[in-house]
């Protein structure tokens, strides 16, 4: 069970994650996207769902990841990403609930640029009873 | 297909011509390389049926990921792609040795000064597989 202690905290992480132009390419190549010079509007999940894993399944916030399953997404971009980008990512605990034996938490990824916000993502994440 | 600029004369309720994608159990391992996302339901069948599920299943952000290229392209490209956001309702199931389809269609539901707002419709083999799937793109 997640920690309630827990929601409203925010990570914030401290490595600057930089996007190379191969892991757009790779991105683009699964959807056949031509456009490479731009990521393409998901492609930040890769960031986003490695840091709340780091996060929510550390001891002291207790998720358990192995029956996670993604409930729904949202992406809100500010500023288009593009390979040479170092980006650092905070995350926030929104919300928590149990519901018919399921935890339901919904996180928020902020993603920044030289501290210019680049993309927030809301990520619910359901723990199957 | 349609992008923004010619989307000007558009009005609320246009419908958007349907696209389909296809998935196959390659392109969840190429998801799965390209997105770090190496869940074993994606791409062991036996595993997939150990924890309950019909088959292997597709990412989520798979689907989303190609809706999203349906977006960017009525959009005249990615960086004009404002919010984007969906509910991942039903599973994509992938059978060994099959192509499934995606099917995407959307309805332009807003225009503002400077954006159109969509709502878009994704189903496989018939099934609704995305909620609430909107996005917002800059004229």
């Amino acid at each position: 069970m997640l920690n309630p202690d827990s929601v409203g905290r925010t990570f914030a992480g401290t490595d600057v994650i930089t996007i190379s132009q191969s892991e757009i390419d790779a991105f683009c190549a699964v959807i056949g996207e031509t456009e490479t010079e731009i990521a393409p509007p998901t492609f930040t999940i890769r960031i986003t769902l490695t840091q709340f894993e780091e996060i929510l399944t550390q001891p002291e916030i207790g998720l358990d990841w192995s029956r996670l399953v993604h409930g729904d997404q949202k992406f809100e971009i500010f500023s288009p990403v593009k390979a040479g980008d170092g980006l650092t990512c905070a995350a926030t605990i929104e919300s928590y609930r149990v519901a018919a034996g399921s935890e339901i938490v919904t996180v928020r990824s902020d993603l920044q640029r030289a501290g210019e916000l680049v993309i927030s993502a809301w990520s619910t994440l359901v723990v199957r009873a | 297909m349609v992008n923004a600029g010619g989307a000007r004369m558009m009005e609320v309720g246009a419908v958007l011509p349907e696209k389909v994608f296809y998935i196959d159990r390659e392109l969840l391992k190429q998801y799965a390389d390209a997105s770090g996302d190496q869940n074993p339901i994606h791409q062991n069948e036996e595993f997939a049926l150990s924890v309950g599920l019909p088959n292997v299943i597709a990412h989520g952000m798979l689907s989303m990921a190609l809706v999203g290229k349906y977006v960017s392209d009525f959009a005249g490209g990615s960086a004009k792609v404002l919010e984007y956001g969906a509910r991942f309702t039903k599973p994509v199931i992938v059978p060994v040795g099959e192509k499934v389809d995606l099917t995407v269609s959307a309805t332009v539901s807003e225009l503002g000064d400077d954006s159109i707002s969509l709502t878009l419709s994704a189903t496989s083999a018939g099934v609704k597989v995305l909620g609430m799937a909107k996005a917002v793109v800059r004229k």
